[in-house]
């Protein structure tokens, strides 16, 4: 293929776009920016990283072959391993690796200001998240659709293996846990967006109903009725939102909310699947791609100003929403987006067992990835579209700005982002909320600021509905994340449990499925009550915790792929995967060393609970502080040790990669390489199955 | 065209699978018996949730 001198000036110009757009993004001070330039910035950046670097990732590194059978065709079963359309494929993978990760992350990041998440989400992106999805999913094609887990033990050892399974079943606890603390920071003394949310129960009920007995099989049908009655539901919040006698049932304390979380992540783990979780699933997935869709078009139609400043002065590690400098934390607050393990399951699981050809790898694996990435960047600029006053009014949690309105402006305007009580008010008064002040964990300031772009965009005197709208929206997958974790952690469980005992193996025995999901769900309730009960919020623990937890997982995946590509005899190209297993073994190190030895009481776990314990002792804490300290004080101290278990796992699993490697290239035996040999593909050259 | 977009949607959303399972099926076992579709639906969505299927 020779390039015309047409498309090399084209590209030419791509790149002077590009570095433009990055450099006015990067440079831009005191004023305020355009979002189109994060926009071209991130197009021009995804472009070249797509068209150069996946390309010859496919073309000299992986090397791709058009002419081999793929999992899908050897094994065609018609149902989990069939040759399916690249763009179904792409639908299915882009919704299986978006999830609320992607709008939460950048959200919270914004706390440093836009640059440098806005430069980690695209760096990161295209040179590390992209090619972590891209190198997994070929791998797992080229042995017959297997997981990381599996191809952990097979290529690297036993060690490799466990700590992929030990890594996702942490993982899974830790980001339900934080995941349902944002849900309950969005709903506590919120009537509107509580009511909005439990209804989404039923409706998802109804549809699984409607799916599984009234016309079986119909999913479009079953998923339209489901989404109108979600938009009801938005609207019939309103409704109890203003109706006396019903308001009060939908009023509830974070603590009470955690619990019902708690109890409905029990329920949905144990009811069959086809009757809540799989249309929750439908809905969910519609809502998602059709939001993300809606905001794209609002942003490109209105063009909002980003009034978030370039750099914010907490990059020293003083800020409010959780604290820790720019580097490391910058690096694991915002992992989907940019580098996210969870992809590598993804990536290893459904997503092979339908490609038709190996030349799709790129689009779904790098292509999937460059998406969620825009998805990230469209976060950053809703939050950051914000009057930084009122970003962190919202997300600054009581215990560090105080609990009454007056003391938390006074706080966050001294920073240097000035806002009102009157102002706070209007706004909560114009989103239909009492108030707006310490919903920590980016949800509701990323609905405020979906409400202002769609408001501006779509006409402003829904904003309210808007509002309520984009909690639902976040709420409706965040309960999809909960349940779908809660099961496959039961089901990792049960197969560990199963080698000590095999009846507790089996996934159908009800009393195993009935203690397993219970364990499960006791594991992540813990961590979600603590956060509830924590003055400083909670996120300012879980999210770094879940942060350096995904990105263990990213390093366990990048060093499967490394330790192929040695095995395979292309050390040269190994850095491909090993560059960016190098910088996220630094940062995760670092922050976990951060975490465990910071002396600073909200950066360091050790140093808080000391901290806590002094003052305990001394007297020091107010009673209603001092009922919940012991418990804080253990948490803490558990959150070190959990932290330090992180990284012992990545470090073993970077060692056991470079011992096989080292042994590979001295010509000593190492575990045989496991690629499945190659069949010529039977399917035309332009077949598509449909 | 219209026809091309209402077909990827079905396809996209599973909504045809039982359709594609049936084809599958005439040609791959032809003679045998096949599933009906509420048995059919049944099967598949105890076997898409086992399993990792969701992302953060």
């Amino acid at each position: 293929m020779k390039s015309t001198i047409f498309q090399r000036i084209g590209w030419f110009l791509v790149a002077i776009l590009g570095a433009a757009a990055v450099g006015g993004i990067a440079l831009n001070r005191g004023e305020s920016i355009n979002a189109i330039w994060f926009i071209a910035a991130a197009a021009c950046v995804y472009a070249l990283a797509y068209r150069f670097y996946s390309a010859w990732i496919a073309a000299r590194v992986l090397v791709l072959d058009e002419t081999r059978a793929t999992p899908a065709e050897r094994l065609d079963n018609g149902r989990d391993f069939m040759p399916t359309n690249k763009w179904v494929v792409f639908g299915h993978h882009f919704a299986a690796i978006a999830g609320p990760g992607p709008l939460i992350g950048p959200t919270l990041a914004a706390q440093f200001g836009y640059l440098p998440g806005t430069l980690w989400i695209l760096v990161g992106a295209v040179l590390g998240g992209c090619v972590q999805d891209m190198t997994i999913l070929f791998f797992s094609i080229r042995r017959d659709g297997r997981s990381l887990g599996q191809m952990a033990r097979d290529e690297l050892g036993p060690i490799g293996g466990a700590a992929a399974l030990v890594g996702t079943l942490m993982i899974m606890v830790i980001l339900i846990a934080v995941l349902g603390l944002v849900v309950v920071n969005a709903m506590k003394h919120s009537p509107w967006a509580t009511s909005t949310v439990a209804a989404t129960i039923p409706i998802a009920v109804l549809v699984g109903l409607y799916m599984r007995n009234i016309r079986p099989g119909r999913v479009l049908e079953g998923s339209l009725i489901g989404l109108a009655l979600l938009l009801f539901a938005v609207a019939g919040g309103g409704w109890i939102d203003h109706n006396e006698s019903l308001r009060p049932l939908f009023d509830h304390e974070g603590l009470t909310l955690a619990w019902f979380v708690i109890g409905y992540g029990f329920l949905a783990a144990i009811l069959p699947v086809w009757l809540l979780l799989a249309p929750r699933d439908y809905l969910s997935t519609f809502m998602k791609l059709g939001t993300i869709f809606l905001l794209t078009i609002a942003i490109v139609l209105m063009r909002p100003e980003i009034k978030m400043p370039a750099l914010t002065q907490f990059i020293d590690g003083s800020g409010p929403i959780f604290g820790g400098s720019v580097f490391p934390f910058v690096f694991i607050t915002i992992a989907c987006g940019a580098v996210s393990g969870f992809h590598a399951l993804i990536a290893s699981g459904t997503t092979p067992k339908l490609l038709a050809n190996e030349r799709d790898i790129r689009m779904i694996g790098y292509g999937g990835m460059v998406l969620e990435s825009f998805v990230a960047i469209m976060a950053m600029i809703a939050a950051t579209v914000l009057d930084p006053g009122v970003f962190f009014a919202i997300n600054s949690p009581a215990g560090v700005v105080g609990k009454e309105a007056a003391d938390a402006v006074a706080k966050i305007s001294s920073w240097g982002f000035p806002v009102t009580v009157e102002q706070m008010e209007f706004l909560a008064k114009e989103m239909g909320e009492k108030t707006l002040f310490a919903r920590t964990g980016g949800a509701p300031s990323l609905a405020v600021g979906m409400a202002s772009i769609f408001g501006s965009a779509f006409g402003n005197g829904l904003l309210a509905m808007w509002y309520h709208f984009a909690i639902m929206f976040e709420a409706v997958f965040i309960l999809t994340a909960l349940d779908a974790g809660t099961r496959v952690g039961r089901f990792m469980l049960q197969d560990m449990l199963g080698n000590f005992s095999p009846k507790l193996g089996e996934t159908s025995w009800y009393p195993s499925v009935l203690l397993t999901s219970g364990m499960v769900v006791a594991a992540w309730g813990y961590f979600l009550y603590i956060g509830v009960i924590d003055p400083n919020g909670g996120v300012n623990i879980l999210w770094p915790l879940f942060g350096i937890s995904n990105q263990m997982l990213a390093a366990i995946a990048l060093s499967v792929a490394t330790g192929i590509l040695v095995k395979s005899g292309k050390l040269k190209y190994a850095w491909v995967t090993g560059a960016p297993l190098a910088w996220l073994a630094m940062v995760t190190t670092s922050a976990a060393w951060e975490k465990v030895f910071s002396s600073d009481v909200r950066v360091g776990f050790f140093a808080a609970a000391n901290d806590m314990a002094d003052k305990l002792a001394s007297g020091a804490l107010p009673a209603a502080k001092a009922k919940f300290a012991p418990q804080l004080i253990f948490n803490q101290q558990l959150d070190a040790w959990l932290t330090i278990f992180f990284v012992v796992v990545l470090w073993v699993v970077i060692f056991d990669m470079l011992r096989v490697a080292a042994r590979y290239l001295r010509g000593k035996p190492v575990l045989p390489l496991s690629e499945s040999p190659h069949e010529p593909s039977r399917l035309a050259e332009d077949w598509v199955r449909d | 065209m219209l026809h091309k977009i209402w077909r990827f949607i079905r396809q996209v959303s599973g909504d045809d699978a039982y359709e594609r399972y049936l084809a599958h099926h005439a040609a791959a076992h032809p003679g045998e018996p096949s599933l009906s579709r509420p048995e059919f639906f049944r099967r598949e969505q105890e076997r898409k949730w086992n399993g990792v299927r969701r992302c953060c």
